[in-house]
């Protein structure tokens, strides 16, 4: 038996000879079998689990609507049909006004969204950093994120008046707590184990923010960006709707309050249709791709 | 004293140790303890040579980690000095390699903050990563790697620093026993190749004397240098070797004994 003959062996010796082959041998056998193997799901099965679901569930929510309306469950000013609907973005479309409603909207959006991220981002490294500075103003960004942004909409009006740069006030005082907590609890959430390894690499201060602290943060730092559009998103439109002036031009928001002030509840449904549409659309090509991107780099992402 | 390691050594080191602990206490405060203060480290004074493989021994609660803690420069001490030879590099039981970078980056994060130039920085990686036998994992994310492999590669970044002194906390502690035998065998190769100064700190005694040239048993509460025993056996040794065996009977003893005598006051 081999064991037996190891044993005799090593009584006999003090050292056995090593073969390095031998050594090299072992270890690529253990590597081996210890690695795992991250497998990609082909496409078809990603379509058929990721597609097919929500694609059902709006034809459901479809096929109920219509079956409300032919039932007249309530008078047709108050519940448009979805041919209706369907017409008036038709409508929108042929006018050649449904891409500037869209793009009015989201291009605010955006460049507020940017402007809350240059701004959040080394807010929530002070914050995150420096014990002061976290002590002084960390639970009023904390408490900032409860506070309904729709409640700065009437003093960013007076301070600022009615014009872009209100629109922007608001989805910052929306969006910039979401991201500088997101940053904060990424930092706070760093395995003091990554900052003790940096420090003997020797990086410390800024280098050490660059190369160890941000990137280790990332994760709750993107969860922070993913909130930060949604608070944006809803921002901008609570602005929009509230403060309508013929200077600002028509975005979602207003045409959702023009089509109240027409009664046009076919206009209503689309305004309605396309913020929520815009919204999981920037979420679906932007955010989601970059959070499983971070999170799939790191192994994080469970495969379910 | 100094072990020269023939033909090893990359440069004629002109420093004389490697890693100069002299009368070094360390104390931390504690609410409960008299004086409210716990003394951790009692008055260790410790070299460790250049090229000389050092392992420091003792149950839980010695300190141990602590001094490491202190020759890396992660601490101060409370009193006396601590002395290196240029910064040294550091192994943790856990890998701590970064999740957000590859094997290989991982690597080129060190070079690159030692100021290694850009071209340079690939070749070096993969060099490094020869040395520990994973040639082909460069591009290889640090989940995909086994629980060996990891601590491969934070070897291999620890060997990126450049440093002439290695510390080591318990580096293989969490590896199964077969993966722990193979680094064994790959620590000490590296060891001889590169005639680095490694300053190991373990609870095991067997791997304490499978790996030493010098074994320092340190007392618990407060951690006092017990006893040293230089190991003369030559490499590569096993752990199933009777004088390794032997060695660790007579260590083992005198450390049950440190043991027995906090039971008794």
């Amino acid at each position: 038996m081999a064991s037996t003959e190891k044993a005799a062996d090593a009584t006999g010796r003090t050292t056995a000879p090593q073969d390095p082959d031998d050594l090299a041998g072992l270890e690529a056998g253990l590597d081996a079998l210890d690695s795992t193997q991250t497998v990609r799901t082909p496409l078809s099965q990603t379509l058929l689990r990721k597609v097919l679901p929500p694609v059902t569930a709006v034809a459901l929510v479809l096929v109920v609507w219509q079956i409300l309306v032919w039932a007249e469950v309530a008078p047709p000013y108050k519940l448009a049909s979805p041919s209706d609907v369907w017409g008036e973005v038709r409508a929108a479309w042929l006018q050649g006004t449904l891409l500037d409603y869209i793009w009015t909207s989201v291009s605010r959006g955006l460049l507020g969204f940017l402007l809350a991220l240059v701004i959040g981002t080394p807010l929530g490294l002070l914050v995150a950093r420096v014990s002061f500075v976290r002590a002084a103003i960390g639970p009023i960004l904390s408490g900032l994120q409860s506070l309904p942004s729709v409640a700065w909409v009437p003093p960013a009006v007076i301070w600022l008046g009615l014009n872009d740069s209100m629109m922007f006030a608001v989805i910052l005082l929306g969006a910039v707590p979401s991201i500088a907590n997101g940053l904060v609890a990424g930092i706070d959430q760093i395995p003091p184990l990554f900052l003790r390894a940096g420090r003997t690499l020797g990086a410390t201060g800024l280098r050490g923010a660059r190369y160890i602290v941000m990137p280790a943060a990332l994760p709750g730092y993107v969860a922070g960006l993913k909130q930060g559009w949604a608070f944006s998103w809803r921002s901008l439109m609570a602005a929009e709707i509230i403060a309508s002036s013929p200077d600002l031009g028509v975005g979602l928001g207003q045409l959702l309050e023009n089509g109240r002030n027409n009664s046009s509840m076919p206009q209503v449904f689309l305004a309605i249709l396309l913020i929520l549409c815009v919204g999981i659309a920037i979420d679906l090509l932007i955010f989601s791709p970059l959070e499983r991107r971070v999170l799939r780099g790191r192994g994080l992402l469970v495969s379910r | 004293m100094a072990t020269t390691m023939a033909g090893t050594a990359e440069d004629t080191t002109t420093a004389e140790y490697a890693a100069r602990v002299e009368h070094v206490s360390k104390s931390f405060p504690a609410p409960g303890a008299p004086g409210g203060r716990q003394l951790v480290l009692d008055d260790i004074t410790l070299d460790v040579a250049p090229g000389e493989f050092v392992t420091l021994l003792g149950a839980s609660g010695c300190g141990k980690s602590t001094l490491l803690n202190l020759v890396a420069g992660l601490d101060r001490p409370s009193a006396g000095t601590v002395g290196t030879d240029g910064r040294p590099a550091l192994m943790f039981q856990e890998h701590a390699l970064f999740p957000w970078l590859t094997a290989g980056k991982n690597i080129e994060l060190a070079l690159k903050l030692r100021g290694v130039g850009k071209p340079e920085r690939r070749q070096e990686a993969e060099r490094l990563l020869e040395l520990v036998r994973l040639k082909d994992a460069h591009g290889k994310r640090v989940h995909e790697l086994s629980g060996g492999m990891r601590q491969r590669v934070a070897l291999a970044r620890a060997l990126a620093q450049d440093s002439r002194l290695l510390l080591m906390d318990e580096p293989f502690a969490a590896l199964d026993a077969i993966t722990r035998d193979v680094l064994h065998d790959e620590l000490t190769r590296i060891w001889r190749e590169t005639g680095l100064s490694v300053l190991f700190v373990t609870h095991n005694v067997r791997e304490a004397v499978r790996l030493a040239q010098r074994v320092v048993l340190l007392s618990s509460r407060p951690g006092r240098i017990a006893r040293q025993w230089t190991v003369g056996l030559p490499q590569p040794r096993r752990l199933e070797d009777s004088a390794v065996a032997e060695l660790s009977a007579e260590i083992t003893e005198e450390l049950r004994g440190e043991i027995r005598r906090h039971g008794q006051h």
